[in-house]
């Protein structure tokens, strides 16, 4: 499936707006990367605001 | 005066006939009156309707516009749906709550003035606060007061900034506006605490996972759906909008990415897609318009669609966390189907009403030369497919195999789930029938091949990130800290400490003014305590008594001669 997603791109033609989204495979690769930073963002942004979860007190645990 | 009922009244009344009705009744009512509501906002010609005279400002309850019916026809279909999904596995004051919030959602829809606005807002402040309380639960009871109090305040700088305008401008109308003085700004900030902006923007992912399994299906789809539609009415092209928009749309996905709560990503994710709402506001074309409006119609299905999905799994299991559940396929196939149909759709794939109305906000973005907007959204959209698109379905339905084996769907609940998974495919196939409904023409090919491979492969790509990135996705048993921290946990602090300090300066105060007694007391005692003690009360020996009246004689007969 993944393979076939930018195998498409060799016959159809991506109208990219700003240039660089018309490359070849450009989604792809941008996909991949975009989600790559969010996930390590979040891992690190956890280590500083992710706490147990009787924090707030008892009714966390409804 | 006008030969139709509002479409808010009948669901208003509604909402009181399902308290009056029993059984059979109520379910009649529960069913045909969004029905009802939904042939009456079709009644509902352009133009002001209804004015009514109110303190010598003309209010106007009903205005008609192709987007103020749009919105209300979602509302109606939204509460149709909700209806028969809950209609026998909720409370009847849950339910009837949740018309009498609708009843706001579709008063909001049609307010031609900025009074009857307020009104219907705080309508569904009010009623959307005894769903959340509905939960049931301690922590759904405190969650329900926390949700209350911000939406209180949120009211409250709404109206500071309607009686300015009305006392500035003299008129109550609503018409587009930009946030240029303090009027606007109070106004601009009370539709956006609603809209769930940053910084407040934690008031909705603490209150709706806390509400009963079919309460938050009514809460994600009427608040911020109001408040966008409110944005397009007063505050189209405001530019600020851009920037809140976007830090929506990456704070839903960063926070959801955390999240272990499975309606809590949920809730997260409408923060991200009304993210993209506000950012299409804030470019203000007509086509960021169209895109908005289209967007927020195909969110409500597909949210709702999510949010009843999860409802099913904790009404049969009665659990909430990612951790707890899984494999859960096996014997809930349909609620997973249409909860990956959900879930497909929020993303965006191709062949849902997600595709065919994000890309129309794409599409103004790249009209409009906003590059960095556009790459904004296309990785939000990459996002949106990791946190909702498949940790939701992965984390719920596959994943490992929790030995939980729980019966599927009610009847009525499957429906429901069906009919909307319908009209999310429905949407994706056949866009030109929500295209018809925009507020203004469209011209625009959604299904241009460029632009699906592009998306295929900007999806698809970031599955496979998912799928690898796994390991550093491992759920844990916690919660993640967000700006709430500052009023559940500062606040209360500083009221603790405060409370101290009073404490403090009254021992210190009280110490002092106990001294200052005791020392005008003794004082007191000494010149005028009894006998023996103080000094004018002694009993002083006759010969002194003597002394001080030739004294007295001499002072006199001295100042005789000077004088």
């Amino acid at each position: 499936m993944l393979a076939l997603s930018i195998a498409a791109q060799a016959f159809v033609k991506v109208k990219g707006y700003f240039d660089v989204d018309g490359w070849f495979a450009f989604g792809a690769v941008y996909g991949f990367l975009a989600c790559f930073l969010m996930v390590v963002f979040a891992k690190v942004l956890g280590w500083f605001v992710k706490r147990a979860e009787n924090y707030y007190g008892v009714d966390e645990d409804d | 005066m006008t030969e139709f009922l509002p479409p808010a009244l009948i669901m208003l009344a509604a909402a009181v006939l399902i308290g009056l009705a029993r059984g059979t009744w109520r379910t009649a009512v529960v069913l045909a009156a969004p029905l009802l509501t939904l042939v009456a906002v079709w009644q509902v010609p352009d133009g002001v309707v209804m004015t009514v005279d109110f303190l010598g400002y003309p209010i106007e309850p009903v205005e008609g516009s192709p987007v103020r019916r749009l919105f209300a026809t979602i509302f109606a279909i939204m509460a149709f749906t909700g209806g028969l999904y809950a209609f026998r596995q909720a409370k009847w004051y849950e339910l009837a709550a949740a018309f009498a919030y609708g009843a706001g959602a579709i008063g909001v829809s049609f307010a031609g003035d900025l009074i009857s606005l307020f009104l219907f807002w705080e309508l569904m402040a009010l009623f959307s606060t005894v769903v959340v309380w509905c939960g049931g639960t301690p922590g759904a009871r405190a969650a329900g007061i926390r949700y209350a109090i911000m939406h209180l305040l949120g009211g409250v700088i709404l109206k500071v900034g309607i009686e300015g305008v009305m006392v500035h401008t003299g008129s109550v109308e609503i018409r587009p506006m930009l946030a240029t003085d303090f009027d606007t700004w109070m106004i601009l900030i009370g539709i956006l605490i609603n809209a769930a902006a940053p910084p407040i923007s934690a008031w909705l992912s603490d209150a709706y996972p806390r509400s009963s399994p079919t309460g938050s299906v009514f809460l994600s789809a009427f608040t911020t759906k109001t408040a966008v539609l409110a944005l397009i009415l007063l505050f189209p092209g405001e530019k600020i909008l851009i920037g809140v928009g976007l830090y929506m749309v990456m704070y839903g996905i960063i926070y959801a990415l955390l999240e272990n709560d499975v309606r809590r990503i949920l809730a997260f994710s409408i923060v991200n897609q009304v993210g993209f709402m506000v950012c299409a506001v804030g470019i203000g074309t007509q086509m960021a318009i169209n895109g908005a409006a289209a967007h927020a119609f195909a969110h409500i299905i597909y949210k709702a669609l999510l949010f009843m999905s999860a409802g099913v799994v904790v009404y049969r299991t009665g659990l909430n966390k990612c951790t707890e559940v899984g494999g859960l396929f096996r014997t809930m196939p349909l609620t997973a189907v249409c909860g990956i149909v959900g879930a497909l759709a929020i993303s965006g794939f191709p062949l849902t009403s997600g595709f065919t109305t994000k890309t129309l906000i794409s599409q103004a973005a790249a009209d409009e030369g906003l590059v960095a907007v556009y790459f904004t959204l296309a990785a939000a959209s990459a996002g949106v497919f990791l946190h909702a698109g498949i940790k939701f379905p992965w984390f719920v339905f596959f994943q490992r195999d929790s030995g939980l084996r729980p019966k599927d769907a009610p009847w009525n609940m499957a429906a429901a789930m069906v009919l909307f998974s319908v009209l999310c495919v429905l949407f994706g196939v056949a866009p030109e029938l929500l295209y018809r409904f925009l507020p203004y023409p469209v011209d625009y090919q959604a299904y241009a091949p460029g632009k699906v491979v592009f998306y295929l492969q900007l999806l698809l790509f970031s599955g496979l990130a998912f799928f690898l990135l796994l390991p550093m996705m491992r759920r844990t048993n916690t919660l993640t800290l967000d700006t709430d921290w500052f009023w559940r946990v500062v606040m209360l602090r500083g009221w603790l400490a405060t409370q101290s300090l009073i404490g403090l300066c009254g021992g210190v105060l009280g110490g002092a003014w106990a001294r200052v007694r005791s020392w005008l007391r003794s004082r007191a005692r000494v010149y005028f305590g009894g006998a023996p003690s103080g000094v004018f009360a002694q009993a002083w020996p006759i010969g002194t008594t003597a002394i001080w009246i030739a004294v007295l004689l001499t002072a006199y007969v001295t100042f005789y001669y000077i004088g």
